[in-house]
C-alpha cells in the first residue's frame, strides 16, 4: 500500500535522511522506531507529503506523492505528534470539518462522525470546545479524524505518547484491529509497543536502516536471546559456575545474585546453541536443588541500544 | 474534486474560528467606536455642512486598517504553525492554493462585515441632506479592496514566523511603507530632492493614491488593478513561503 524508496532528506549539509526503502503492505502494522534525531521524524513527515524529499520517492496506492499529491494524501490518515487540533472548535465541530474537507457529504458525513466517535468513545465531550479537553480526549479526538474517511493507510507519530497506562492499551488494540485491514506505519520510542501492535519493526539510526524484521526476529539479534537463568540453592557461586562453563554450549557466566545460601546465575549462549541451553542446563545442574530455571526470549531494548549506541558510547562500555 | 468546495470548508472553518473566539468582537466594537469617534469629532462631519463621508469618514480608513488589519490576519498562519494544525491542514486531500485563498476569503468576508456595519455612518447623512450615494458605494468598494491589500500581506508575514507578534509588527510596517509612499507630507519631502517620475513612481506604489479615486466616485480599472495585484502577489508569496516549508 505504502512504498517507500530511497528515500533521503539533507538539511544544508545534514543527511536527515539517507537511502531509506521500506514498504508496508495491508495487513501489516509497521513500527519505525529510533532514537532522538535519528531521522525518524523526518521520514514520518515525508510519508505524509508534509515535507518534499531530496531523493526517492513515496507511493501511496500506486499513486506518487510527489506527482500526485492529493489521490496519494486522500488514501492517508495521519496523526501528527503531540495530537494537534484546532482549539476553538467543539469535538463534533472539528470532526466534522475533517470530513468534509475529505470530501465526505450530507449522510456520509455524519456515519463517518458517528463511526469514529464510538470508535474513540468521544460521546462525552462531543459537543466540548478542544481546548477544554484533557490531553487524552485531545488526543482520541486527533485520531478520530486520522480515520474518519477510513483511510487505506495510517501514519501515526507516536499515537500513545502523553497517555496514561489504560489509554495507552486503548489505543494499542485500535491500531491493533485496525492493521488487520489497513497499512499502519507508526513511530514510537516505546519498545513494549513494538510487541503489543506491530507485525514488524524497523529500527533508523544516523538517518539508515539499521534492523528490519518481525519483533522476534529482532529479538533474536539480542545477546539475551536464548539466555538462561538459574537459580539454585546451598551450593557456592563459584562451583555453580565452574560447573556451567564446562557445558558446551555455553559462552559467558555471570552471577547475578547470591544471598542467604541462594545463587542466581546468567548463562549466555554460544552462537548455534537454538535455545537447546536451558535443557542442556539443566542436565548438568540435576543434582542441585533447582529454584528457577528460565530462558530469556532476548530483549528488545538491548537490540536497540545495541544497534543505535553510538560507536563512542559502546567502546566507553566496554 | 470540486476546488471551490475545499475553499468554501476552509472559509467557513475560519470564519467560526473568529466567531468563537473574542476577536471577531473586540475588532468590530473598536473599528465602528474608531469610526463613530474620528468622524463625528475628530473628521468634523457637522463643521464641515456638506452631505459627504469622503473627507470625515473614508479618509481616516488606511489608518484604520494599518493596525486593525494586521490584527485580523496575524493570526492566519502563525497559529497554526504554533498550534501544529498545519500539520493536519497541509496533508488534507487539498491544494496549498485552496487552503491560502479559503483562509483570505474568510478573512477579507469578516472585514466586508465590518465594513457594512458602519451603516449608520451612511444611514445619518442621508438622513441630514442628499449625498451621492454613488461615490459612498464606490468608496466602500475601495475601502473593501484596499483592507483585502493589507489583508494579504498580513498573510505573507503570518506564515512567515511563529509568533503572531512579529507577523502583526512585520506586516504594519510593510503597510504603513504603502501608506506613506502616497502620504502628502512625504511626497511633499520627496519632491525636494527626487526627480518628479521617482515621485510617481514611489506614490503610485502607495495604497491612498490609489484610494482617491474610489473616494472621488470613480471606478478606475487602474485602481482595482494595483489592489487585486498587491493581493494576488502577497498570497502568491504565501505560497512560496508554504512551499520553502514544505522543501525544509
Amino acid at each position: 500500500m505504502i512504498k517507500v524508496q530511497n528515500l533521503a532528506k539533507a538539511f544544508g549539509t545534514k543527511r536527515a535522511v539517507d537511502d531509506v526503502s521500506f514498504s508496508v503492505d495491508r495487513g501489516e502494522v509497521l513500527g519505525f522506531l529510533g532514537p532522538n534525531g535519528a531521522g525518524q521524524a523526518t521520514t514520518m513527515r515525508m510519508n505524509t507529503d508534509l515535507l518534499s524529499p531530496s531523493g526517492g520517492s513515496v507511493t501511496v496506492g500506486g499513486f506518487d506523492l510527489a506527482e500526485h499529491p492529493i489521490q496519494a494524501r486522500r488514501l492517508i490518515g495521519y496523526l501528527p505528534e503531540n495530537a494537534p487540533a484546532y482549539t476553538d472548535m467543539t469535538v463534533h465541530g472539528f470532526l466534522n470539518f475533517a470530513a468534509e474537507i475529505r470530501g465526505l457529504r450530507g449522510d456520509a458525513r455524519k456515519k463517518a462522525v458517528n463511526r469514529v466517535v464510538e470508535m474513540c468513545f468521544l460521546e462525552s465531550v462531543l459537543h466540548q470546545s478542544v481546548e477544554t479537553l484533557s490531553k487524552g480526549y485531545r488526543h482520541r479526538t486527533c485520531f478520530a479524524q486520522s480515520i474518519i474517511h477510513d483511510p487505506d493507510v495510517l501514519v501515526l507519530d507516536e499515537p500513545t505518547d502523553g497517555l496514561d497506562p489504560n489509554q495507552k492499551h486503548e489505543v494499542r488494540q485500535l491500531i491493533r484491529r485496525m492493521g488487520e485491514k489497513k497499512a499502519i506505519i507508526f513511530s514510537t520510542h516505546i519498545l513494549e509497543e513494538v510487541d503489543a501492535a506491530c507485525s514488524r519493526a524497523i529500527i533508523i539510526d544516523r538517518g539508515k536502516i539499521v534492523a528490519n524484521g518481525t519483533p522476534q526476529e529482532l529479538r533474536q539479534k539480542s545477546e539475551w536471546a536464548g539466555a538462561v537463568t538459574l537459580r539454585v540453592k546451598g551450593v557456592a557461586s563459584s562451583a555453580v559456575t565452574t560447573k556451567l562453563y564446562q557445558v558446551p554450549l555455553v559462552k559467558r557466566v555471570t552471577v547475578v545474585d547470591e544471598k542467604d545460601g541462594h545463587v542466581t546465575v546468567r548463562a549466555f549462549p554460544k552462537a548455534g546453541a537454538n535455545g537447546a541451553l536451558a535443557q542442556a542446563i539443566g542436565e548438568a545442574a540435576h543434582e542441585w536443588h533447582i529454584e528457577q530455571l528460565q530462558a530469556e526470549e532476548g530483549r528488545l531494548d538491548e537490540v536497540f541500544r545495541s544497534i543505535t549506541m553510538p560507536d563512542t558510547v559502546k567502546e566507553a562500555a566496554k | 474534486m470540486n476546488p471551490w468546495r475545499n475553499i468554501w470548508t476552509i472559509t467557513k472553518r475560519e470564519l467560526g474560528a473568529y466567531f468563537t473566539s473574542p476577536l471577531a468582537y473586540v475588532f468590530i466594537v473598536i473599528f465602528l467606536l474608531l469610526c463613530g469617534f474620528f468622524t463625528f469629532f475628530v473628521g468634523g462631519f457637522f463643521e464641515r455642512q456638506e452631505a459627504s463621508l469622503v473627507r470625515p469618514f473614508f479618509d481616516w480608513h488606511p489608518w484604520f486598517y494599518l493596525f486593525l488589519v494586521p490584527a485580523v490576519g496575524m493570526r492566519l498562519w502563525a497559529e497554526e504553525r504554533r498550534v501544529g494544525t498545519i500539520e493536519l491542514l497541509l496533508t488534507m486531500p487539498i491544494t496549498a492554493w485552496q487552503a491560502i485563498v479559503g483562509k483570505f476569503l474568510a478573512s477579507w468576508l469578516f472585514l466586508a462585515l465590518a465594513l457594512v456595519l458602519t451603516f449608520p455612518v451612511v444611514l445619518t447623512v442621508n438622513y441630514l441632506g442628499h449625498p451621492d450615494n454613488g461615490v459612498i458605494l464606490t468608496a466602500y468598494v475601495g475601502s473593501w479592496l484596499m483592507a483585502g491589500a493589507y489583508l494579504a500581506i498580513s498573510c505573507v508575514t503570518s506564515a512567515l514566523t511563529r509568533s503572531q507578534v512579529v507577523s502583526f509588527i512585520i506586516s504594519l510596517v510593510v503597510c504603513l511603507f504603502l501608506i506613506l509612499a502616497g502620504f502628502p507630507p512625504v511626497i511633499n519631502v520627496l519632491e525636494q530632492f527626487a526627480r518628479p517620475w521617482l515621485v510617481d513612481l514611489v506614490a503610485s506604489f502607495s495604497v491612498m493614491t490609489h484610494f482617491e479615486g474610489f473616494q472621488k466616485g470613480v471606478l478606475d480599472s487602474r485602481d482595482i488593478l494595483f489592489f487585486l495585484s498587491v493581493i494576488g502577489f502577497s498570497l502568491f508569496t504565501t505560497s512560496v513561503i508554504l512551499r520553502t516549508h514544505r522543501a525544509g
